[in-house]
């Protein structure tokens, strides 16, 4: 589900390939990132050199959900460690570039891991698929 | 003996009375001779010995904070005398200590090191003095006015220059005299010297440098102390003035800069050089034209023009450069898709085009994430083939070109593959001009 930018340790989030989101027939009703009640990523405001105020996401969380036209629902969750820099507000009011070209402009996320760990998520994510 | 006139006698055995000390009474009485006065020359031993090359100077002293409590007792004395006169004095009608001293001592040194002293000079010979004997003098202050007496981090002692003074000026004489004799008795031994420093005011060289090189930083790239590129533009040009001007260290600033893939042409970007404590400052046009010789022959990665000694104003002219002034650009372009000459002629007729840039993802780590607006006043396309195509563009200040042609995943709008509904990429790119009128061209 992800991938991999530069020395620097910014990861931007991108759909792989092989997601169901992305095979030919599918078409996407909407997205959203609003992904609790309590929580929606379009909330969160970075400020400054050091981005404070950045969500903190592990692996496992949600950044948003995919509602397509055949009532199937997608949660692509983080895949990396780290805080939440930007989501994509592109795909939310054209969510046809999330297939059309979903490794650039389609993008989901963009996080910043933690500098000590970036070095051993880059490691990871080259084994993954 | 000393030559006293007869009126001056009485005088002298009046101040000696009061135990003021023999030098300052001859001195008073306008008696002339150095030869207790051993002091200067042991600074001016020193001045000469650290190399500095100087035309004039401004000489600091710091005397024991304590001396001032002394000065104050004798003008307490003064003004009591005055009273008695029937007279009024101010404190400021009185030489302070600290002026007479200077009075005395300025033309010691001139003289012996043959420049005139000036308080403008960049050139600073600053001595420090301690009185170890009388250090506890000033510490009655501490408990008539404790908050004048805060202790602070960087402080070795509460009792510093500032704060006895302060507390001088609190205090009522009625409690001042409880606490000190007046006048102040004699101590054993005059003030021993603490330190003895020169110092000489940053001096600032000016240019424009030329960039040939695609594989030069222009700041040392270190990560984790590890060098990852050799060199430098700024270390290029920074160590031939550090040798020549001698000075400590160098601080190197400039109109904005480029990638370290990214070559500089034309004109060259504006730079500034601040070379801290510099020990030479007088060069001739023609010694610094030679410099700028030595600099150039010894690179071919960079080259350097208009070099120049320019004052501290070169700093804002740096910054105003950098934030206000346009530059233009030259880039190669790669599309994915297949283009004709047609396909990009339309970019020849967009004038002044608004565009939004996130900050682009290579520079997120070290910078806040903002969305800057900027303008690309004009752009001027040449064909090369098929999949690409030359890009000749003029741009606002603080552009980034690299995001504008690929897009940086849509985080720049409009940028090139969008407005030509392509992917495009960069291959190279070069700064064809800074424009900036700063530094003034010479003529070679």
């Amino acid at each position: 589900i992800l991938h991999s930018l530069v020395q620097t340790g910014i990861c931007v989030i991108t759909l792989a390939e092989s997601h169901p989101v992305l095979q030919s027939g599918k078409t996407i009703k909407s997205i959203s990132y609003q992904i609790s009640t309590n929580c929606s990523r379009l909330q969160n405001k970075v400020s400054g050199k050091f981005k404070r105020g950045a969500q903190f996401l592990t692996e496992l969380a949600p950044l948003c959900k995919i509602y397509c036209s055949d009532g199937e629902e997608y949660t692509v969750s983080s895949c990396v460690r780290g805080r939440l820099m930007e989501v994509n507000e592109n795909i939310l009011h054209k969510p046809s570039i999330l297939q059309e070209k979903p490794s650039t402009e389609g993008y989901i996320a963009v996080v910043l891991p933690k500098f000590e760990e970036s070095k051993s998520i880059t490691e990871g994510l080259l084994t993954q698929k | 003996m000393f030559p006293l006139t007869e009126e001056n006698k009485h005088v002298a055995q009046l101040l000696l009375n009061t135990g003021t000390c023999p030098r300052c009474i001859f001195r008073f009485c306008g008696v002339d001779f150095h030869a207790p006065y051993k002091l200067p020359y042991k600074v001016c031993q020193k001045v000469e010995a650290s190399g500095f090359e100087f035309t004039s100077l401004v000489f600091s002293v710091s005397f024991p904070p304590q001396l001032s409590v002394r000065e104050h007792a004798a003008w307490l004395l003064v003004k009591q005398e005055m009273g008695k006169q029937s007279l009024s004095l101010g404190r400021d009608d009185i030489v302070q200590l600290k002026e007479a001293y200077k009075w005395i001592t300025h033309p010691l040194f001139s003289e012996e090191l043959g420049v005139p002293i000036d308080g403008k000079s960049l050139f600073e010979v600053s001595v420090v003095f301690a009185h170890p004997e009388t250090v506890e003098d000033c510490h009655f202050l501490a408990a008539i006015c404790p908050d004048c007496f805060k202790p602070a981090k960087n402080k070795q002692s509460v009792f510093t220059r500032m704060a006895v003074m302060k507390a001088l000026n609190k205090i009522k004489e009625e409690d001042f005299l409880k606490q000190f004799p007046c006048p102040p008795n004699s101590p054993k031994a005059v003030c021993a010297v603490l330190e003895i420093e020169c110092a000489h005011g940053a001096v600032f060289v000016a240019g424009r440098y030329n960039k040939y090189s695609r594989n030069l930083p222009q700041t040392p790239w270190i990560i984790d102390g590890e060098r990852k590129l050799e060199s430098s533009v700024e270390e290029l040009i920074s160590d031939h003035l550090l040798a020549v001007f001698k000075a400590e260290s160098f601080n190197f600033s400039s109109s904005g800069r480029e990638d370290v893939d990214v070559r500089t042409l034309g004109n060259g970007r504006p730079f500034a050089i601040e070379l801290v404590n510099p020990h030479r400052v007088h060069f001739t046009s023609q010694e610094i034209k030679e410099l700028q010789q030595k600099i150039n022959n010894s690179s071919n990665k960079i080259q350097v023009r208009d070099l120049q000694l320019v004052t501290r104003e070169a700093i804002g002219h740096m910054k105003e450069g950098e934030e206000e002034k346009t530059k233009t650009y030259s880039a190669l372009i790669w599309t994915n898709k297949a283009i004709q000459k047609k396909d990009i002629e339309f970019l020849n007729d967009i004038k002044d085009l608004k565009i939004d840039q996130k900050t682009p993802l290579r520079v997120l780590h070290r910078r806040p994430l903002a969305v800057r607006a900027r303008v690309i006043h004009f752009m001027e396309t040449q064909y090369v083939d098929e999949h690409h195509f030359r890009l000749h563009l003029k741009t606002q200040a603080g552009t980034y070109i690299k995001e504008f042609v690929h897009g940086d995943f849509g985080r720049t709008k409009p940028n090139i593959g969008s407005l030509m509904n392509v992917t495009a990429d960069i291959l190279e790119l070069d700064v064809e001009s800074v424009d900036v009128d700063w530094p003034p061209a010479l003529d070679d």
